[in-house]
Parts: structure tokens; sequence; C-alpha cells
């Protein structure tokens, strides 16, 4: 008994070990090292920073970290732009798919069960091309003389090209489009869970189709809301590609700053302490998150 | 047996009428063609089983489903194209259908709020009702706070509390335990009373059915077979299929030999006694005699009267307690269920295993069958 419970113990170890391992070669340490340069004074050679502890002859340790990285951030309008842009354009976006994505994730969740497969196939199937190529496609469609302009103009809805790409304007239709599924497909779990008879609950109780969307269906799926609205709005803070190929010169967004000052600059400190800051920045609302879901999952168990 | 007494012969309008209601579902027809009429005040369940057309027909009442033809009529106005957050009629799901995200004052405070109901009203009208149903103490408890009794409460109470013309309850007890099934049917009986709304519940248990309601309708493959009160339903099936389904049942199928002054004398297959019953049906037509168990005399002895008599032998005796059934094989080879309430603590029983055995009945006590 002893043994096999011993044994039960290590392979339950082992099992639990991996994901721990993998997230601390690949998340914790990248993150020490990114924190450590953040605090480091930038010079010219390889690498690029001061070490942040000399040891000195006689076995003193001299630790030489400056704050100098964090307060440019905030001395710099290029950095407090960027960092505004970034999460204005973020919040818009992911508004936008929540608009378009909650329709969309209802409508699959009510259609008949046989063709739900099929659907949701739809939305997940853009994401069997590259990304890059993705966005790539959208330069040829939005530019100027582009398959958009052609067709409008075609149509006669316009006499002049609309001046679409390397604008905000193509920006959000590429975060929108990218990230869509990220929006919907939390959406959809938490809809195609929800029991239909509380909303003939609703009805029976007098309540017209939109009073019980309102007072049944938006509460109830706050959490995939939630879900989906962090889905989208964590990661296009740091969207690098699609503001660099479809946006224009005065788009400046947090992962463009970050890029420009790591590769152009090659000031990886400065560049270090814009990450430790964007993820700062970006774990309130997880932590947010998570209080708001345990809240809804505590109302929610049965 | 039955819970719900009310006086009879008092004709009250009716508060809902479902008139040549038919309903298909693509090529599957789930309730053929049904007259129906539930007066003011009733308690009136649909008994059928499962897949009968029972649970569309309420649903149809409350405006979930749309008759294909015919029409429900609510409190003599006609509801078949009303939807139903327009219907003065509330439903208790059989999963209550509680919205989880409220709290029990809000969940009945609901159907309130959507009425219109004055601001400062809906709080003493939530508590009248939770009151009723003994949760007023529960008010600020979440749905998953609570048991699966107290929530069939809460349910309830969000229905009374609209004071509908009727409430519809599908399968109410189905969730609860056997214990608390029985305690919930006699205070529902007893809040319907008070209340004196009409309940229409749709069940497929039939001691449920024969507990609680004034009035049964026992349907089948979508169609209604028998409507009346329960010892009607119970004491004079008029369908082998009504007598089989409700209780238990013996039949003895033959032919009519004599018929005379509404008694029937009845020649049943591989049985030489005639059988004798009241009814009236032409000589040589094929029927069948139904006895219940509990109303056949067994002794070791031959009756006095040659009718109505028959002998066989016991092979089967299940002891449950209150009652006994005796499984005795006739010399047709069929097998005849009696019960025989166990009135004393003796342990010798005076019947046993291979005991050659005489039963009779009543001839008022059997029922004739088409």
């Amino acid at each position: 008994m002893r043994v096999g419970g011993l044994r039960r113990d290590w392979g339950r170890r082992l099992v639990l070990a991996v994901p721990y391992l993998w997230l601390l070669v690949f998340f914790l340490a990248p993150l020490l090292i990114v924190g450590k340069i953040s605090f480091s004074e930038s010079r010219i050679g390889i690498p690029p920073y001061e070490p942040l502890v000399d040891w000195a002859e006689n076995g003193i340790a001299m630790v030489r970290a400056t704050l100098q990285n964090y307060v440019l951030l905030f001395e710099d309008d290029l950095y407090v732009d960027a960092y505004i842009q970034s999460l204005t354009i973020a919040g818009i976006s992911t508004l936008l798919c929540l608009l378009i994505g909650y329709p969309m994730a209802l409508g699959i969740a009510r259609a008949p069960e046989k063709s739900r497969g099929p659907l949701l196939l739809l939305v997940i199937v853009p994401f069997w091309t590259s990304f890059l190529i993705r966005v790539y496609a959208w330069m040829t469609i939005l530019r100027d003389e582009g398959v958009l302009n052609h067709a409008l103009m075609g149509l006669g809805l316009i006499d002049e090209p609309l001046v679409i790409l390397n604008t905000d304007w193509a920006v959000y239709i590429g975060i929108v489009y990218s990230y869509l599924p990220f929006m919907v497909l939390p959406l959809y779990a938490t809809l195609e869970k929800l029991d239909t008879t509380l909303l003939e609950a609703a009805a029976d109780l007098g309540a017209r189709p939109i009073r019980a969307f309102v007072s049944v269906t938006l509460p109830l799926s706050v959490p995939g809301i939630v879900a989906g609205s962090l889905l989208v709005f964590v990661p296009a803070v740091g969207e690098y590609v699609i503001p660099n190929l479809l946006g224009g010169g005065d788009t400046q967004m947090l992962g463009k700053a970050l890029w420009d000052v790591f590769a152009q600059t090659r000031d990886w400190p400065s560049a270090a302490a814009l990450a430790v800051a964007m993820l700062v920045a970006l774990v309130i609302p997880i932590a947010l998150f998570q209080r708001i879901q345990t809240r809804m999952e505590e109302g929610r168990e049965r | 047996m039955s819970l719900a007494v009310r006086p009879e012969g008092e004709i009250r309008p009716p508060a809902i009428q479902i008139r040549g209601v038919e309903k298909r579902f693509g090529d599957a027809t789930a309730v053929a063609g049904i007259d129906l009429e539930i007066r003011e005040g009733e308690f009136f369940s649909l008994l059928g089983p499962s897949g009968c057309g029972k649970t569309t027909l309420l649903r149809m009442m409350a405006g979930f489903e749309t008759p294909t033809s015919g029409s429900v009529l609510i409190a003599g106005a006609d509801m078949t194209a009303v939807p139903p957050y327009e219907r003065p009629v509330n439903m208790m799901f059989q999963s209550y259908a509680l919205f989880p995200h409220m709290n029990v004052a809000d969940n009945v405070a609901f159907g309130l709020k959507q009425d219109g109901v004055a601001k400062a009203e809906i709080p003493k009208r939530v508590a009248e009702a939770l009151d009723l149903v003994q949760m007023g103490e529960f008010a600020k408890r979440k749905p998953h706070q609570m048991s699966g009794g107290q929530r069939q409460r809460v349910a309830l109470a969000r229905c009374l509390v609209k004071r509908p013309k009727v409430v519809l309850l599908d399968e109410p007890l189905s969730a609860l335990d056997k214990k608390l099934r029985e305690k919930t049917q006699f205070e529902l009986v007893n809040i319907q009373e008070k209340v004196g709304i009409t309940f229409v519940m749709v069940t497929h248990d039939q001691e449920e059915a024969m507990t609680m309601s004034t009035r049964i309708a026992v349907m089948n493959a979508g169609r209604i077979l028998q409507v009346g009160r329960p010892h009607e339903i119970y004491e004079y099936p008029t369908t082998r299929m009504v007598a089989d389904f409700i209780g238990t049942a013996n039949f003895f199928s033959g032919m009519v030999e004599d018929s005379q002054n509404g008694q029937v004398t009845f020649r049943a297959d591989g049985i030489d006694a005639p059988l004798v019953v009241s009814g009236d049906l032409a000589i040589g037509a094929h029927a069948a005699i139904m006895v219940r168990p509990e109303k056949i005399i067994m002794g070791r002895e031959a009756p006095a009267g040659a009718a109505n008599s028959v002998s066989g032998v016991v092979i089967e005796i299940a002891y449950l307690g209150d009652v006994s059934i005796y499984h005795v094989r006739l010399e047709s080879g069929l097998v005849v269920l009696v019960t025989t309430a166990n009135l004393r603590h003796s342990a010798e029983p005076a019947v046993t295993w291979d005991d050659r055995v005489h039963l009779s009945w009543h001839p008022g006590n059997a029922v004739l069958l088409p």
C-alpha cells in the first residue's frame, strides 16, 4: 500500500511538474531577465546594457540599479502617447468586436444543433491561413487602388478612392477582423450553456423578448463578455504587426514603440522598462477579470 | 383518496377551453384533435405516459407552442395567437427555471416589474407571496443556496404573485425525493384552495394525479382517453387503456351472452361459470370485464352464488406490509391478481402457496369494457 501510494505520489508530482517547469523556463525566467535589464544602464556594446551587479576584487558586490528607464517612460511624450493610443485602439477594437461578436455568438448558439458545428468552423477557418498573410490581404483590399475602392467606385458610390490604408481606420479593421474569433468563441461557450427555459420563464412572467434579453441573457453572459474582451484587449494592446503594416506614421502603439527602441535605437534597458510597464498595465485588467469571474461562478452554481 | 374536495354540482365558468387543437412537429403528431374544458378553481391534471402530448398541450396553454389547428381560450378570450408574455397564465417549470443571478425576492418581483406594478407595492406583494409558500426568511438567498424543495416553493410564489387566471405546472414534483414529494402534494393542494386559482398540472405519476386533482384527463398518443374525477377514472374506466394505466387491473376477455335491463351476462374465455356485470352491449359483442385486485374476495370454499366466481391455484405471494398481492392461476392459464389487506399481526396467512382458492366479486365492482 505504502509503496503504491508513494509511487502514485511521484507520478502525480511528475505530471504537475511539467506545467510548472514550462512556466519557469519560458515565462518566469525571461520575465526576470527583462526585469533585470529594465533596471540596468544602457551602453554601447554586446550586450547593450551594463551588468546590474559588479563583483569588486575584494568580493564585495556592487549593485548598480537605476530607475532612469522608467522615469524616461513618463517624461518622453512618445511613450506616453503610444501608451494612450494603444489603450484607446485596443479599447475601441474590443468594443467593436463585442458589438459584432455578440450577435454572431448568440446566432450560432440559437441555431439548430446540427448547423452550430459548421457555423463555428466558419469562425475558426481563417486561422488556417497565417495571420501575416491575412494582414497582407487586407493591404490589397484597402489600398487606394484596392479591391474595396474599385468595388465602391464601380458601384458609383464614391468618385475618389477612400484613403483607408495607413490610417487608424485600417488598424481598427485589421484588429477587429483578426481578433473577432477570440470574442465569439468564449461568448458562444457561455451563451450555448444558457438554459433556454430561463427565457421561457421570463416570457411567461411578462417580459417581451428585448426585456428578457436585457434582464436574463445579458447578465448571465457576463463571464463570456469579460473573457472575450480580455482575449481581444490584452493582445491588441501589444499588437505590433497590424499597426505596422496597416497603420500610418502617426499610429504609434506600444508594440511598435517597443520594437523601435529595441531594434532601431538598441536601447535594451528602455525597451525592457517599456515591456514591464505594459505587463503591469495588463495585469490589472486580468486581476479584475478573475475577481468578476469568481463572483459570477459563485452565483451560477446550482 | 383525493385531497381536493369541492362541492359538486356547482358549475363555474371555464378557465381554459381547448377547441379541436392539433399540433404537429413536422411529420409527428404530438396532439391530435383535443377538446377540453377546464373550469375556474379546478385542480386539473393531464396524466399520461411520456410522449403522450400532455406537455405540448400545456405549452400551448402557456403560449410556447402554437397549435397547428384549433384554438385555445383563456377566461373566454381567444389566446391562440397571443404570445406568452401577454397571457394571463403563469407556468411553473419542471426545472423551476429560477433566474440564477437574482435572489429569491428579485425572482418573485420579476413578473410584477414587467407588469408595471407600482414600485411601492412590489415589496408588499413579494412578501405576501413568499409567506404563502413559507419562504419569507429566504428572500435574500440565491437559488443555488437552496434545496430543491425550497426552489420549488419559490417557483410557485413567482407564479402566484402575478395573480394569474391559471397556473400551469409541468411535472412540479418530479425533481423532489419521495418523502418530500408526498408532503408537497398536500401543500400544493392547500395553497391552491387558499388562493382559488385554477391549476393545470402535467404529470406521469398516476398517484400524484389521483391525490391532488379535482379532475384528471388521461392522455395517450396525443389524444384524451377519458376525463373525470379521480374515483371515476379508477372505478369506472371507459377503456382498457385507462383501466390499465391507472392502478392495477384484471381483465377477462370474452363475449356478451345475454343483455337485459342493463345487466350483462358474460362468457369469459376459458371460464365455465358465467360472469354478471352491469352494462349494455349487444349480444355476441366481444368485450372485457375489468376487476380491480382489491375488489376480489378470496377463500378456500366456493361462495354461495354461482356467478362471478372462478377458481385457481396460488402461484405467487408478494408481501408488501400493508397489503399482500396474490397471483392466482386459473385453469385457463390466466393469472389474476388479488390484494388483501393485512389487518392482523397473525404470522400465518390463511392462504399460502399452491393452495386451491375461489375468487369472487360483487357484480357492481366489475366494469364492462368494450
